[in-house]
């Protein structure tokens, strides 16, 4: 098996999401939500607690179903392609998700294993992974043992284990001190450099974008606004343009 | 066809193990429930439980030997909960999400979970026939190797009912509340601890009950089993319920239908 299958259409983006809507009840948590990640790019997606950041990553991943709408990854349907989809996206979620009973390389191997990824190929792409992640040192010690931002670059190694092209990170960088933050922000960017992976960062923190980043704005459930952030924020910061469009949210 | 199903579905068993491994307390808990059943409860029993010659068994037996299946079925009941718990735990911890967005179909993923659990509590299940045997509690040789596949797949239905439930629990909390609704009336309205005849003596309706519960038919392929012999209806029963539970299970957590749609990982 080869990591990554053939892409499609190599001309599609890395992430196409067209009318997107979700609804828990009668409260719909997502409408009409469209945007693209172009392929090799950092794509933010800027929201306040409860826009709908995590519900979208939710929907994105096929932890929810989306009933309206499409969502494609490398050009794959996620409805009717999931498989080929799935195998395309390396997730970080919000909330950390290591085994901590097991060390780094037993959440590692058993992740590959969850892509198919076994024996041989899934021992030197592990050790790749972890050289990429700066966690070379760690790997025979339990997930427990390791620091919040050392998990976080974990679950990134992790989530790059089958080479997927897109990477999507929820709040990655949410809970960890100022040195931390700045190491995994660095580390994602570094990755888009060399590995060219798309990656779209959902965050509430307007410091973790640079002026250059395509931007998603998410407020209560609607993408308020996209661009450039230098675009979108005009002779303003983008704090302040992000509260003129949100009418005050934080 | 996407290759590597294989290394995904050993992923699952390996991990599984491997977490049994590092959890001794898990299997002492789970050898030592039916332990104390068979040196206790059925030591007790043994002079006031009279019980004439019924099948499977050509004599006369004491009451260990009648109540080793049920403890074996006991076990692998706690164990098919045991894992609906991990469920849960998984789904509160976030662990749950690594596993669903792995690119196989869920239904190839919650049979992989349910397989491994099922071959973590046939482990516990010998162990503690070793101990029963030591004990004096001694099945034909081959009744050892017989009992397996009745293992295998009366783990499968009480797996594949924990795996429902879990897809029903919101929080660990609630978990209790499967102690008391399901666990406790599965295994006392069953013929575990005491022969269909002997219930029906005391009560037609708990006797009807105990005819319709899956696991009295549980015990009864595992007791069957265990001295070489097939009984056609509990595994009917056995395997309808299996794939009943597994086909509910895989609905609950199909993110188009069932309550994940509204509720997620």
């Amino acid at each position: 098996m080869s990591l990554t299958a053939p892409r499609p259409d190599s001309g599609s983006p890395a992430l196409r999401v067209e009318g997107v809507g979700h609804s828990f009840g009668r409260f719909q948590a997502l409408k009409n939500v469209s945007f693209a990640v172009p392929r090799g790019a950092f794509a933010a997606l800027l929201g306040a607690n409860g826009a709908g950041k995590t519900t979208l990553f939710s929907v994105i991943t096929r932890l929810y179903d989306s009933r309206s709408g499409l969502i494609e990854a490398a050009g794959h349907d996620l409805r009717r392609q999931s498989g080929e989809a799935l195998a395309r996206m390396g997730v970080v979620f919000q909330s950390r998700a290591l085994d901590l009973d097991l060390t780094l390389r037993q959440n590692l191997t058993y992740h590959a294993a969850l892509h198919g990824i076994s024996g041989r190929r899934a021992r030197a792409r592990i050790e790749e992974v972890a050289a990429m992640v700066g966690l070379e040192e760690k790997m025979e010690a339990r997930a427990a043992a390791l620091s919040g931002g050392q998990q976080r670059r974990a679950e990134i190694g992790r989530a790059l284990l089958h080479k997927p092209e897109l990477l999507l990170l929820d709040e990655a960088a949410a809970g960890l001190d100022v040195r931390a933050r700045a190491e995994v922000l660095a580390l994602v960017r570094g990755l888009i450099a060399r590995e060219g992976v798309s990656t779209l960062w959902a965050t509430h923190n307007f410091d973790e974008i640079e002026p250059e980043d395509r931007v998603i704005l998410l407020h209560k459930g609607e993408v308020l606004a996209q661009g450039r952030a230098a675009e979108l924020a005009g002779d303003q910061t983008l704090t302040e343009a992000f509260l003129a469009l949100t009418g005050g949210a934080s | 066809m996407r290759p590597g199903w294989f290394a995904a579905f050993r992923g699952i068993l390996w991990r599984e193990g491997l977490r049994f491994l590092r959890q001794k307390g898990r299997f002492l808990a789970a050898l030592v429930r039916p332990l104390v059943w068979l040196f206790i409860f059925a030591a007790g029993f043994r002079s006031v439980l009279g019980l004439s010659i019924i099948p499977p068994y050509q004599t006369y037996v004491l009451y260990d030997t009648y109540v080793a299946p049920g403890l074996c079925a006991m076990i692998l009941l706690f164990s098919g909960m045991q894992s609906s718990l991990s469920m849960v735990y998984d789904r509160e911890t976030g662990a749950m999400r690594t596993l669903l967005v792995s690119p196989y179909p869920r239904w190839f993923l919650l049979g992989s979970k349910l397989a491994a659990s099922v071959m973590v509590s046939c482990l516990q299940v010998y162990a503690f026939l070793f101990i029963a045997w030591l004990w004096r509690v001694e099945p034909p040789l081959w009744g050892y190797v017989a009992v397996l596949p009745a293992l295998i797949l009366s783990g499968l239905m009480l797996g594949a009912l924990g795996l429902f439930i879990s897809s029903t629990i919101r929080q660990l909390e609630n978990f209790a509340g499967v102690m008391n609704f399901v666990i406790f009336p599965m295994f006392f309205a069953s013929s575990a601890l005491y022969p269909l005849w002997r219930i029906r003596e005391s009560s037609p309706l708990l006797h009807l009950i105990c005819q319709w519960n899956p696991f009295t038919h549980a015990v009864e392929l595992i007791r069957f089993a265990l001295y070489c012999r097939f009984d056609l209806k509990s595994f009917l029963a056995v395997a309808g319920c299996a794939m009943a539970f597994f086909a509910l299970t895989v609905v609950m957590y199909d993110p188009a239908r069932g309550l994940w749609r509204k509720r997620g990982a």
